[in-house]
């Protein structure tokens, strides 16, 4: 599902984020990324959804490569992935279920396609009541769960969290970290990036430790995930 | 309704003051230019005016008796045929609008109610018959003047031909710095305008930059996210290129009744204004997203 090849990022103005990372993520895993700010957990999110390419190295998405990848791609590319952050990023000025709605709107689909399936991904985040509410009206949570909703919408096969709880509350981390596991639960491959150890420990999931943009640990046997 | 257009509506609903002075903006901006446009207009027209007045004149030359008896009846029958057939020659001319006799009666006619009160001073039969040839537009210029003046001349009964040269060659002068002034200056108008409208898009660009790093986070293609945004660029210069008609077309009416009434952009050229106005917001838009969309 996911694949990185000796990756090396460099940014000229900060300098190596990644260096000869190799890791793979196979269907339906979860897996955890950590380490402390700045170690390039992000980058490799954004390298994933393709918000950056490597300096060296490849990356390589549901059978979409990073050597081969166009400009043009890169919007198919993405959705097939879902994308959620620690600002949410949603559109204030949009209700819950325009803000879900917009996620299917932009492939093209049909109103009549739309209205049933935002119904249903409110229902799964449990936010159906509050379909017509603009975002800060609601909780961080809630709004962490619009934005979850907004990830699922094109049935991605792999979700990316890059610090998902960190404006949450320790109650509403939990709520937000059930629903990913449920999500996992369906088949969909979850990649959070966090910096709550105490969730890792928790859980019984890989975690890819990383630290100056290297990989110093990971829980997984590191063997090239299904591609 | 296309979500396209629809999105494009709402920028109104939901940015309004931006879009108010984006609007503002572009119709301030077309002001300037539909000014400039409307004084260039009523000196085209002027001299447009004063071209229709040049002038050939060959005079027909009085050795020939039935001539001067033709010219004393003040019959145009009577001329000689030489000259009918000259008439029908020049006509043909592809340069020339229109070519007439003008027997010494009727020129005789013409200069005394030119001259009014000193219309007694001329006698009968002193001035001789001629041919007036007035030159279709595109053709007043001095050399194509001078090349049909020559060519009238050839003919053996002319005797003379004038055309005021001193007169066409400055007209010509004032319209050749009229059109570079006028080229220059509105070239400098459209392209301040564009500029200005251009910086006015993308700071809505800018505006809106979040929703659209949105946009692709989700899977939009660059077209998709720029179809809004060139629809709301054409909406608002249509809406700026009709404001600045509107505004236009005030200060004329003003002008006309405080100084002197000037001609008004006709319904054509109006309508092309506001075409041009949603043609620079378009381009403007597309430029700006597209600078916004390869920077992110």
């Amino acid at each position: 599902m996911i694949r990185f090849t000796r990756v090396q990022k460099v940014y000229p103005r900060t300098g190596v984020a990644l260096d000869d990372v190799t890791f793979g993520v196979g269907k339906g895993e979860f897996v955890f990324l950590t380490g402390p700010s700045g170690s390039g957990k992000s980058t490799i999110l954004k390298l994933i959804f393709a918000d950056e390419l490597p300096t060296s190295g490849e990356v390589k998405i549901a059978n979409v490569s990073s050597a081969t990848l166009r400009h043009r791609d890169v919007a198919r590319l993405r959705r097939k992935l879902g994308v959620v952050f620690q600002d949410f990023r949603l559109l204030e000025d949009r209700t819950v279920e325009a803000n879900v709605g917009f996620a299917l709107e932009v492939t093209g689909a049909p109103a009549s396609v739309i209205r049933p399936r935002v119904a249903r991904l409110l229902t799964q985040v449990g936010l159906a009541s509050k379909a017509h509410a603009l975002p800060p009206e609601l909780s961080g949570g809630e709004q962490q769960r619009v934005a979850i909703a907004r990830a699922l919408a094109n049935d991605p096969v792999v979700l990316l969290a890059d610090e998902p709880t960190g404006n949450l509350d320790e109650r509403a981390t939990r709520g937000v970290f059930q629903l990913l596991r449920e999500i996992n639960g369906t088949g969909t491959a979850v990649m959070m990036a966090t910096h709550d150890l105490d969730l890792v420990k928790r859980s019984d999931c890989r975690s890819i430790e990383i630290n100056h943009g290297r990989i110093v640990f990971d829980t997984g046997d590191n063997s090239p995930g299904v591609v | 309704m296309t979500l396209a257009t629809r999105e494009a509506l709402l920028a109104f609903r939901r940015a309004p003051m931006l879009s108010a002075l984006s609007v503002t903006t572009i119709a301030f901006s077309l002001f300037a230019f539909g000014l400039f446009g409307l004084v260039a207009l009523n000196i085209r027209e002027a001299l447009s005016k004063l071209e229709d007045r040049v002038e050939i004149r060959a005079f027909v030359g009085d050795g020939t008796a039935i001539e001067s008896s033709a010219a004393a009846l003040g019959d145009i029958q009577a001329f000689p045929e030489v000259a009918t057939a000259a008439l029908g020659d020049i006509q043909a001319f592809p340069e020339v609008a229109t070519a007439a006799l003008v027997t010494p009666t009727q020129a005789l006619e013409r200069a005394r109610s030119e001259l009014g009160e000193f219309s007694d001073v001329f006698d009968a039969g002193i001035l001789p018959a001629s041919i007036d040839v007035r030159l279709k537009p595109g053709f007043r210029d001095p050399a194509s003047v001078r090349a049909v003046a020559a060519r009238i001349r050839s003919y053996e009964f002319i005797e003379d031909v004038r055309f005021g040269e001193e007169w066409v060659e400055k007209l010509y002068q004032i319209r050749n710095v009229a059109t570079i002034a006028g080229t220059v200056l509105g070239l400098t108008f459209a392209l301040v305008a564009v500029i200005i409208i251009g910086s006015t898009i993308r700071m809505a660009v800018l505006a809106r930059a979040r929703e659209i790093s949105i946009m692709r986070l989700v899977g939009a293609t660059d077209s998709f996210v720029r179809r809004p945004f060139l629809i709301e660029g054409a909406l608002k210069g249509a809406m700026g290129g009709t404001v600045a008609l509107f505004l236009t077309w005030a200060t004329n009416e003003i002008i006309g009744r405080v100084v002197f009434s000037a001609e008004f952009f006709d319904v054509r050229l109006s309508v092309a204004g506001i075409f041009a106005g949603a043609l620079i917001g378009l381009v403007g838009s597309a430029v700006s997203v597209g600078r916004h969309l390869k920077s992110v």
